[in-house]
């Protein structure tokens, strides 16, 4: 079997806060194969992008492991990371923040270059960037602009060439379409999926607009409240939706078609506080389906069919049976 | 056919700055019927904040103006009245929602005040008792609970920030309700529950909206009649079905709803219009979609074309009114 690109196992990022213990990220493991995209989706708050971050050790995690291709990096010290930090790139969320005003395209693009050193004469340097503009579709002509002059997708689209600097093989995107208007967020959509092809890149893709992360994801991760709620595959979320949160999601979209003008079935309520959060499912406050036990323990991360994973007790029923006759259970409960 | 309550005819708008003169709107012709909703559909600055404003006579004052057009409410010019008289009207019978709740309350004075405000600014015989029951009343009508009135913004979650604007808005029931964005800055599950509310409330007060989006999927969900903007001209006008399930789009249109994902099926790349808005402080002679348009011709670049009609389904493309001129002509 080949070693996975990412795997998080029981990852944990705790803030102190003076009302307490925020759980930002609790107990979270995934799996990322290489040339793959794992979309993670979640509300506002949801911990997606501290997520994000801690796998990159822009943040360090409080507890746990994140293994990267078979590696633990998470107790790696600044000088092991910084060679890391070569394979492994984040395209943030804010075309608009994320980039210094005081340097032109060609700096913005170069730096990671200079800081790591991989290439060191300025020519080919200049090179390497004329040529990661070409990639992202910038012309040469605003080699020497400064930011403000460009617009959001001209803009998004040096935040790629910056990540693409070093090569890299793991890139986190946060969000990096949100900001955008619709028609521009389908170029950098279609900029992104071609990059990936060509390149082999594989991508953690964070955003909560379903559409989106429905159209570029191999897997998705939900997240509610810092734990991953359900994994799946793309196709086998969208169409078998097994927690209640994930349904709720799912139904909550708009859809821009009079077929699925309904009303809408939504979920009452909104997210509770992180702050150090009660025992049980964090979900059963919403829940429309709450039973006694949710409120008791948290529900465990379980296989209800292959590569399908979901936290909820409604699958959690075959506690005492054996792994195989569980998803017998489910399977027979379902038909 | 319903009354029409607010019409505009040929609105032109201008921004001037130190560099440019910007012309933000171009000839906007939109109607709303009576406890209808129409959506406003459009990237950024295709000029549908721009007309909302218009609306509320609240465009920046010495730089954007009103060059030309009218704005009929209920019969009356809103363009001709005195200031007084649309200092009543605003808030009273036209009432705003701005895009971003986390700023358009004012954080140092408690949600309570700033329903109420509203309430004492147009029911001066009201005294202080009958205007806390009414927002009391207001509060619960948006489902916070009214004894959180005495709280301070800051104490309330973006959705609940946004249901207290919602609240202020309808306050004195206005029979326009003009929502920019109401739901952009909320997640999901959020602005599902905002707009079951908001159509809710359309409902049992029988208020006209315009609503001012770029998201297909709630114009689909809330609208009656749909207008597409694009740099400030109306490219697109028509009923819902015209617009979801007609056969012939503005080329416009037909990029914007190649753009989104669909999540009724699978589709590899997304079919994106090239290219970007043009700049607002030129005004071509031809179609302002031209040079990104796919089906752009000759006439395109020279002429900006009329609008082609068919019943209530309007499209300002020459691909149309070219082939009807053809279709006459033989």
């Amino acid at each position: 079997m080949t070693v996975p690109m990412i795997q998080t196992k029981n990852l944990k990022k705790y803030f102190a806060t003076k009302k307490g213990e925020l759980h930002a990220v609790d107990g979270v493991n995934l799996t990322i194969n290489s040339g793959e995209t794992l979309g993670v989706v979640g509300e506002s708050g949801c911990g997606k992008s501290t997520l994000g971050r801690v796998i990159l050790k822009l943040l360090e995690p409080t507890e746990g492991e994140v293994l990267y291709e078979g590696n633990d990096i998470s107790k790696y010290s600044r000088k092991q990371m910084k060679n890391m930090r070569k394979e492994m790139q984040i395209i943030f969320q804010d075309p608009f923040a994320s980039l210094n005003p005081r340097m032109t395209v060609s700096e913005i693009i170069a730096e990671p270059i200079k800081v790591c050193k991989t290439i060191t004469n300025d020519n080919e340097i200049l090179e390497k960037v004329f040529d990661l503009m070409n990639t992202v579709g910038l012309a040469e002509r605003f080699v020497n602009t400064y930011p403000h002059e460009l617009d959001g997708g001209r803009r998004q689209r040096i935040g790629v060439a910056r990540a693409l600097a070093l090569d890299p093989k793991f890139i986190v995107c946060d969000e990096p379409v949100s900001a955008l208007d619709v028609s521009i967020q389908a170029q950098i959509l279609n900029l992104m999926m071609d990059l990936q092809d060509n390149m082999g890149l594989t991508y953690m893709f964070i955003t909560h607009d379903l559409s989106v992360v429905k159209h570029i994801s191999d897997n998705i991760a939900v997240m509610y409240l810092g734990q991953c709620v359900e994994l799946a595959k793309t196709d086998e979320l969208f169409e078998n939706p097994a927690h209640p949160y994930t349904e709720a999601l799912l139904e909550a979209i708009p859809i821009p078609s009079l077929k699925y003008r309904k009303k809408l079935n939504i979920i009452r309520g909104e997210v509770t506080s992180p702050i150090n959060p009660k025992p049980g499912c964090r979900f059963a406050p919403r829940c429309p389906k709450v039973m006694p036990e949710c409120s008791q323990a948290s529900p465990e991360l379980t296989e209800i069919s292959p590569g399908h994973f979901v936290s909820c007790y409604i699958y959690m029923n075959g506690h005492y049976q054996t792994k195989g006759e569980k998803h017998e259970n489910i399977s027979a409960n379902k038909s | 056919m319903s009354e029409k309550l607010l019409e505009i005819k040929n609105l032109h708008v201008m921004y001037r700055t130190d560099d440019d003169d910007i012309y933000a709107l171009n000839g906007v012709n939109i109607s709303v019927e009576k406890g209808k909703t129409l959506g406003l559909v459009g990237e950024t600055g295709a000029g549908k904040t721009t007309t909302a404003l218009s609306i509320m006579r609240l465009l920046p004052d010495r730089v954007g103006a009103v060059k030309q057009g009218e704005i009929i409410f209920e019969g009356k010019n809103l363009l001709n009245v005195d200031n007084e008289e649309m200092r009543s009207i605003r808030g009273n019978d036209i009432s705003m929602i701005f895009q971003d709740p986390m700023t358009s309350l004012n954080p140092i004075h408690t949600v309570g005040q700033q329903i109420g405000e509203v309430i004492k600014l147009h029911n001066i015989h009201l005294d202080n008792k009958d205007i806390e029951l009414k927002i009391d009343e207001m509060m619960e009508m948006v489902g916070i609970p009214a004894d959180r009135k005495t709280e301070y913004p800051h104490q309330f979650s973006g959705g609940m920030k946004q249901r207290i604007v919602i609240a202020m808005a309808l306050a004195c029931n206005p029979k326009l309700l003009l929502a920019d964005e109401p739901t952009t800055a909320l997640d999901v599950t959020i602005q599902a529950q905002v707009l079951q509310m908001m159509g809710d409330l359309k409902e049992k007060f029988n208020t006209s909206m315009i609503l001012i989006t770029h998201d297909l999927g709630v114009v689909a969900q809330i609208c009656d009649s749909v207008a597409i903007m694009y740099a400030g001209e109306v490219i697109e006008i028509g009923t819902i079905e015209d617009i979801f399930e007609a056969d012939v789009h503005h080329p416009y249109t037909i990029g914007l709803f190649g753009s989104i994902p669909d999540m009724t099926k699978k589709t590899y790349r997304l079919n994106p219009i090239d290219g970007l808005m043009p700049d607002p402080a030129i005004v071509p002679p031809g179609c302002r979609f031209a040079d990104r348009c796919p089906k752009c011709m000759e006439v395109c670049e020279k002429i900006s074309p009329e609008n082609f009609i068919k019943n209530t389904h309007q499209i300002k493309c020459h691909l149309f009114t070219e082939k009807a001129k053809n279709a006459t002509g033989n």
